[in-house]
């Protein structure tokens, strides 16, 4: 049976309640646009719960709060109606958060392209080692499946930080444990690649070629973040500028 | 008395056909898939990962919320309307309409399970999906065997309602609560030993329900036969359990 045989027709309300209807929707609509316009107002990143608290929070779903809260954090450098540079933010704090992320799902990779391909591309480099430290750390618990975001930061080390021992070290690494069967041989031999004369756009086209020619890119907004970032090295070797980074 | 069972069971499913259910699962099932389709778009990399591990764990708190609410909401209507005191003016054991009661329930968790399983078919391979939607029934038989026995406990709505929903948080959340407190216990203070033995006992008398229905399966299609089998045995145990206590409540009541 419909909801409307039910219904006595509009003219059966009284007039009052139907002023009254009118006149508080249209006050209501006055209030509102009376009302001071919302104020975009930049928040720091609050310091990073325990992970104890996060599982609790997680009520047995680690891995959706996972995800959630990399939005989370990903979101504190483009708040609402705010951009923050990234050389402001907190890259100690950040750091952490991105470690709660990977250990609610330690299969993830989201915290790693955040640290390796987001926040290592600030300006500042004590800033960059924060993250590159924060990738070689979390790698050496999964070298199989972590390599290619330390190789990323090899790159970043070679050629942001012109810091050739410390890209050497994370290429070491690569060679000595990402040695599971699922690795490609040339990730091993990251080494060459570092020490040759290749530019830093080179170098990442190298890179992400070779990830992609392997199967290790699939995610459709991950091939356009990193094709995108190849634009952007383009474009400032053709001007041959030595910006630190796209939001420095 | 099976016939008896049966009606009772199909009156109780065609009531929440009545309260047009099916269209409230549909559109929780539009909104989580719109919510977890415009987060999809912010995420840089996993963005499919995250869209099914968000997807999962909102239509799954949304299922045992509409199955909970219906269930005592349901119950509560038929006591105001005597319709409790009819059937059991009836011939009939007070077994009998329990019995009918949860049977109806449990056939009304199929339409979210399989509606919302049908979903996660686009995210998973069809075993890790139907993993998925078969542990998703199974909470939702748990959930509402539990807000039925509320109901007949506490004959109250927001008694009824604050139980299940803390019940239901409970149980998702003791397997951690045990790690927190076998954690504290190793600090040796008598007060956080004894806070570990309160909650190990109280993991004893709760379901697991952090096993259940893992976004996990959806993401990683980890999901295995060995869970399955362990969501059903503990399901088959619990919803015993509850309908022991229902009937224990039930015989004892004077209508």
């Amino acid at each position: 049976m419909s909801m409307g045989a039910h219904v006595k027709p509009v003219g059966a309300v009284p007039r009052a309640v139907l002023a009254l209807l009118a006149l508080t929707l249209v006050l209501q609509m006055l209030w509102q646009a009376n009302a001071a316009p919302p104020r975009a107002r930049a928040r720091d990143l609050p310091p990073a719960p325990s992970l104890a608290a996060l599982r609790l929070a997680a009520l047995g779903e680690p891995v959706a709060l996972s995800k959630l809260t990399m939005l989370y954090v990903q979101g504190f450098d483009e708040q609402a109606g705010v951009s923050i540079a990234w050389r402001v933010l907190d890259y100690a704090n950040i750091a952490l958060w991105l470690r709660r992320v990977l250990e609610l799902d330690p299969r993830g990779q989201y915290p790693l392209l955040a640290a390796s391909e987001v926040y290592g591309a600030v300006a500042d480099p004590a800033r960059a080692r924060v993250m590159l430290e924060f990738v070689a750390a979390r790698f050496a618990e999964d070298p199989n499946r972590r390599w290619p975001w330390l190789a990323h930061a090899a790159l970043v080390a070679r050629h942001r930080l012109h810091d050739l021992p410390l890209a050497r070290r994370y290429a070491q690494a690569i060679r000595l444990h990402a040695t599971g069967p699922q690795v490609p041989a040339w990730a091993r031999e990251m080494e060459v690649f570092i020490l040759e004369d290749m530019n830093e756009l080179d170098s990442a086209r190298a890179l992400i070629g070779g990830l992609l020619r392997d199967g290790l890119i699939t995610d459709p907004h991950e091939l356009k973040f990193l094709s995108d970032r190849l634009d952007q090295l383009n474009q400032s070797t053709g001007s041959n500028q030595q910006d630190g980074g796209p939001k420095p | 008395m099976t016939l008896a069972a049966l009606t009772i069971a199909r009156y109780t499913l065609l009531e929440a056909l009545r309260n047009r259910l099916l269209w409230l699962l549909l559109v929780v099932a539009l909104g989580a898939v719109g919510i977890s389709g415009f987060l999809n778009e912010l995420a840089l990399t996993e963005s499919r990962q995250l869209q099914a591990a968000l997807l999962g764990a909102l239509l799954r708190v949304a299922a045992v919320f509409l199955i909970a609410t219906f269930v005592i909401t349901s119950m509560v209507r038929e006591a105001n309307d005597k319709g409790l005191e009819l059937l059991m003016a009836l011939p009939l054991p007070r077994a009998v309409y329990l019995l009918g009661k949860l049977a109806g329930f449990a056939a009304l968790a199929v339409l979210p399970a399989v509606l919302f399983g049908t979903l996660a078919l686009f995210f998973a391979p069809p075993s890790q999906a139907a993993l998925w939607a078969v542990s998703l029934l199974c909470e939702c038989w748990i959930v509402a065997a539990f807000s039925l026995l509320c109901m007949l406990t506490l004959s109250q709505v927001l008694p009824a309602l604050a139980a299940a929903f803390a019940f239901y948080l409970l149980a998702r959340a003791i397997g951690t609560l045990q790690l927190l407190g076998h954690g504290a216990s190793a600090a040796h203070s008598a007060g956080q030993q004894a806070l570990g033995t309160a909650i190990d006992a109280l993991a004893l008398l709760l379901p697991h329900l952090d096993r259940f229905t893992r976004s996990d399966w959806l993401v990683y299609h980890d999901g295995s036969a060995a869970d399955l089998l362990a969501i059903a045995a503990q399901t088959v145990i619990y919803v015993a359990l509850m309908a022991a206590a229902g009937l224990f409540d039930l015989y004892r009541k004077q209508i």
